[in-house]
């Protein structure tokens, strides 16, 4: 009797759980109206069938329940009820099956007037590839992926050359533009996910998968890998970003080429020098930092890196509410007028002989390790020197003290938070791997035993 | 089909029948020690296996509460509670444990065919999950590469556990199917060569086809996962490149090239699939002989059920690929593997209107075996509908690798097979141990499961329309995903730490009741199946004393009008209790014409 009472309330409770739920799908941003159509369809096809076979069963339960003096009727089959049911049950299937077909066709075959983009996915981030004024990507292969190269661009492909190539996780798309990525990984599969357009594909290496989708609506969405990658597969995160055609045209005009990137010419270190003189009243002669002023060891650290913060530092990404080191650190930033300049300091740096930094944070190392070698060795690798791959900087012989600081800043919400810090939002995530200041210190010490 | 008249040459049972108490409970060839023994394997893999939802649960309910939960850790629990769940405990349970300890009973069998393969089965299980629990303990800890072990990143650096743990993991699965393959052959030639006389195969209780089918699904199925397996074990350890392509670990290239990472996912999904049934088809058998029995009615369309789980098992064979919709496979394959998922809701669909049908007209006895039974009607009606969003390819594009999907598998082969295991012990638990469970208990731990299982899985399903991925650390910082997601997360962990410590209430139950129960009356329940028919209750061994019974009729004469009682036993003679007439209905028209 109340389990009959507990299953009709439990109909009604989903129902009204269903009305009441603020959790739907979000607004639509692609011209896949015809999912959320077979979506909703199949939605109160199934609804309708929940509620009535519940129903009757909570019917059946109290009708039926054990009486005195009743006897159950003995019925073996009734092959005209069943073989009606299935039918009704198979109309009901097709109802569902057909359209869905129908809108699956036209996911598989794209539309002529879409344009090419690829999406390359690799531990832990994303980057897009445009095909430039020939309309045409050219040719990629893992194997020619450098640092230089990180796409795999084959330098030979005549196609390749004015490829305009994004090394950012922020897509961006011309709005009401049908748009085909061309979807390709470098190291284990990945998933290009954006909510709002609905449609999603995994990237797997070794070959090319696809999907399309005609943006709709002006925005910037999250760009969600769904396909487990390894440890970081929850900070693989992106953004696109759906814009007016003149807004698109202005953006990819300040990309660089596939060719460009080749023939930089290579930075002017006696102009890194100069510039250098301001740094170096606090990170020192030879770069190898002063703790009293507050100022990390920079000799031994990858050039990507130290561009990648000083531009961080002069965009505001850095240096905000609550960093105050980091804000003295932004005014200098600040002196330098571009990024040929930046790029140049960072090369001068990159001439430092690296000697590792004195320790000054001590800690239960072997808890160092324990946390470290689950958690940090996938991206800053077991030697603790990182890797422009994974973008992670190099941690052993580098300053402790100022690791702790950072690690706390990250935990803080002090650094990373930014929307243009991508990266650091990532360390924002995975620093809650150590969940206090000791154990910010254990890793700290365990890093400083990788010195050698 | 004629009698085999196998089943009576007893003279075997002398040669494996115990003479110390080792023999008996511990190399014991008795099917029923052996299921027992199975199910307690399996039983404690199962609590590790919750411990560790438990333990992630509260992670995504209440982020960083727990300080030793980091995203290693995270990983590995959620890789571990999957294959542990699936594999581990499920197939075990109902094929181990319930196949060997109703098989024998159920077709009026003294054993299975072969009882030192069946110990044999057993301790190798033992050892697969042995090997599986070292894993915990050796440098990196077990694989968190996602239960589907999906290469390349199961070998890479960046994956938990991606030297030793991923390795245990492989040769575990291994020895297992070693042991399910021992074990299955058995199943599967008891129920052809074992059947007591005058049991036809369209006699047989439902249990026994459910359980039966679901073995030959694992015989075909298991072994394109110890192939996926072992070609993995050669990539990882020997260097081959079966699944791995050329691909590139912390900025430098592998030594690997050409390899398919796709061929492992139609290898692991061609058992994948068929895995889902061979837990499901033996929780529709047991279901269906709990429902008939309480309802005091025959199992609605007996013909069709059985014909239904044929066809369920044959599908599940050419439906593997939905798994993969949005893998990048060629994408043409979706045409064809939405219709054959979709074509195999017919087959389901019927037997939920006839489980619902058999309820029809009954004398429903609501006591604590007939809550989970129609608890889990109810849940497999919200899991199977589910399942047609999934299966019709365009709507996985959205809802793949969301919440949807966990809130789908769970319902609708977590929540209602366990709903099931625990009908299926409490009914049988008088013939297992001579004595009554406490129904109280019973029925309260009914509530707790079935209501708290309701809380955690129905929200879930909104978090997966919403887009929330799944196997996500964390949430953090997006644009479409409000704050009151976190809150529903934190809602579905506490309902999930609820139903996870009511299971004590079955463990204080069984184990008190082992001692303390009242005693059970032979056949307590009125049932008409022959497992019941047992000079002695519990059986002993070699099950059926001197003689082995005899069957007249279908296991389902229930109510039957114009017996002495509403329930007629299997071989209850027709000189004592007429068969149906013909008005009515004769199950197995041939039957009566069989060489008795």
């Amino acid at each position: 009797m109340a389990l009959a009472v507990v299953i009709f309330l439990l109909v009604i409770g989903s129902i009204i759980f269903h009305f009441a739920s603020p959790w739907w799908f979000t607004e639509i941003a692609a011209d896949w109206g015809s999912i959320d159509f077979t979506i909703n369809l199949t939605f109160w096809v199934t609804g309708f069938v929940f509620v009535a076979c519940n129903l009757f069963l909570a019917y059946c339960i109290w009708k039926f329940r054990q009486k005195e003096g009743h006897k159950a009727v003995y019925e073996p089959e009734n092959h005209k009820l069943e073989i009606g049911l299935s039918a009704i049950t198979t109309v009901g299937v097709i109802a569902m099956l057909a359209p869905g077909l129908f809108v699956w066709a036209s996911f598989v075959n794209v539309p002529d007037d879409a344009v090419q983009i690829e999406v390359l996915g690799s531990q832990w981030q994303w980057q897009y590839r445009y095909p430039g004024a020939d309309g045409q990507l050219g040719t990629a292969d893992v194997l020619l992926v450098t640092e230089d190269n990180p796409f795999g661009v084959n330098p030979e492909d005549p196609r390749g050359q004015d490829d305009v190539v994004v090394n950012d996780p922020e897509l961006h798309l011309p709005l009401g533009q049908p748009v085909q990525t061309l979807l390709r990984s470098h190291d284990v599969l990945h998933n290009f996910t954006v909510p709002q357009f609905r449609v999603k594909m995994d990237l797997v290496p070794g070959l090319v998968s696809y999907l399309w989708f005609d943006p709709t609506r002006e925005g910037r969405f999250d760009v969600m890998c769904e396909e487990l990658c390894g440890i970081g597969h929850f900070v693989m995160r992106g953004a696109v970003v759906v814009e007016p055609q003149a807004d698109f045209d202005a953006w990819i005009a300040q990309q660089t080429t596939f060719s460009e990137t080749q023939n930089m010419a290579a930075p002017n270190v006696a102009a890194g020098q100069a510039a250098y003189a301001a740094c170096a009243t606090c990170h020192g002669q030879q770069g190898e930092g002063n703790q009293a002023l507050n100022a990390p060891k920079l000799a031994g650290q990858q050039p990507w890196y130290i561009e990648r913060q000083i531009q961080h530092f002069k965009d505001g990404a850095r240096g905000g509410d609550g960093d105050t080191y980091g804000a003295q650190m932004a005014a200098f930033a600040n002196m330098l007028a571009d990024e040929t300049a930046v790029r140049n300091v960072a090369a001068y740096i990159n001439t430092f002989p690296d000697t590792p930094a004195q320790p000054t944070v001590t800690g239960d190392v072997d808890n160092g390790y324990d946390i470290y070698d689950r958690n940090c060795a996938a991206c800053h690798l077991d030697n603790g020197q990182g890797t422009w791959y994974n973008d992670s900087p190099k941690l052993a012989g580098m300053s402790d003290w100022y690791f702790v600081t950072q690690i706390s800043n990250f935990r803080a919400g002090i650094r990373g938070l930014h929307p243009t810090d991508d990266y650091g939002e990532q360390m924002v995530s995975m620093a809650t791997a150590m969940s206090d200041l000791e154990e910010i210190q254990d890793v700290a010490a365990y890093i400083n035993t990788l010195q050698r | 089909m004629a009698y085999v008249p196998l089943a009576d040459q007893d003279k075997e049972m002398e040669m494996h029948h115990p003479h110390s108490w080792v023999e008996k409970y511990v190399w014991s060839q008795d099917h029923k020690v052996i299921a027992i023994q199975y199910g307690s394997i399996a039983v404690f893999t199962g609590i590790i296996g919750l411990t560790l939802s438990v333990l992630f649960r509260l992670q995504l309910g209440f982020p960083e509460s727990v300080d030793f939960i980091d995203p290693n850790f995270y990983y590995q629990a959620v890789t571990m509670h999957g294959m542990i769940m699936v594999v581990y405990f499920l197939t075990a349970l109902f094929l181990g444990g319930f196949g060997n300890y109703m098989i024998p009973l159920m077709c009026g069998a003294r054993d299975m065919v072969f009882p030192f393969m069946n110990m044999l089965s057993v301790w190798t299980f033992l050892l697969s999950v042995i090997i599986l629990m070292a894993s915990f303990f050796v440098g990196g800890g077990p694989t968190g590469a996602g239960w589907t072990l999906y290469p390349p990143q199961t070998a890479m650096e960046g994956t938990p556990g991606h030297d030793m743990g991923i390795v245990l993991m492989l040769i575990s699965l291994a020895v297992f199917i070693v042991a399910t393959t021992m074990g299955g052959l058995n199943y599967a030639v008891t129920v052809l060569q074992y059947r007591c006389r005058g049991l036809t195969m369209m006699r047989l209780p439902l249990t026994v086809w459910g359980i039966f089918v679901a073995t030959i699904l694992a015989l075909f199925a298991f072994p394109a996962l110890l192939v996926a397996a072992i070609m993995m074990l050669f990539d990882t350890l020997l260097g081959t490149s079966f699944f791995m392509p050329a691909v590139i670990e912390a900025g430098a290239p592998l030594d690997h090239n050409g390899g398919s990472p796709l061929l492992f996912q139609h290898l692991f999904w061609f058992f994948g699939h068929p895995e889902v049934y061979i837990v499901a088809l033996p929780a529709f058998g047991l279901v269906s002989d709990v429902l008939s029995t309480h309802a005091r009615k025959n199992i609605f369309g007996y013909r069709m059920m059985v014909w239904a789980i044929i066809a369920i098992g044959g599908l599940s064979f050419i439906v593997w690929a939905h798994h993969m919709y949005v893998s990048g496979m060629h994408p043409y394959f979706g045409f064809f593997f939405a219709t054959t998922t979709l074509i195999i809701a017919v087959p389901t669909a019927l037997k939920v209107y006839n489980w619902v049908l058999t309820l029809w007209e009954g004398d429903i006895r609501l006591n604590a075996p007939m809550y989970f039974a129609i608890g889990f009607i109810f849940t497999f009606i919200h899991g199977g509908l589910t399942g047609l969003f999934l299966g019709n390819v365009v709507i996985d594009l959205p809802l793949s690798d969301t919440y949807f999907v966990i809130a789908h598998f769970h319902m609708v082969m977590g929540v209602s097979p366990i709903l099931v295991l625990f009908a299926a012990i409490y009914h049988w638990y008088p013939l297992m141990s001579g004595r009554m469970f406490h129904e109280g208990l019973a029925k309260a731990h009914f509530w707790l499961t079935f209501l708290g299982a309701y809380a955690i899985y129905l929200p879930m399903h909104y978090l997966g329309f919403l887009g929330v991925p799944r196997r996500y650390y964390q949430i953090g910082a997006t644009d479409f995903i409000p704050a009151s997601a976190q809150d529903l997360n934190a809602s579905i962990t506490i309902a999930a730490i609820f139903v996870a410590v009511a299971q004590l209430l079955f463990f204080v139950n069984i184990i008190w009741s082992l001692k303390y129960g009242k005693k059970a009356e032979k056949n307590p329940w009125g049932s008409a199946s022959l497992e019941w028919q047992t000079p002695d209750l519990p059986p002993k061994h070699g099950n059926w004393g001197d003689e082995l019974p005899t069957v007249y009729r279908w296991a389902y004469d229930y109510s039957v009008p114009g017996a002495h009682e509403d329930f007629i036993p299997q071989n209850t003679p027709e000189t004592v209790e007429p068969t149906v007439d013909e008005e009515h209905f004769d199950p197995d028209q041939d039957a009566s014409k069989a060489d008795i």
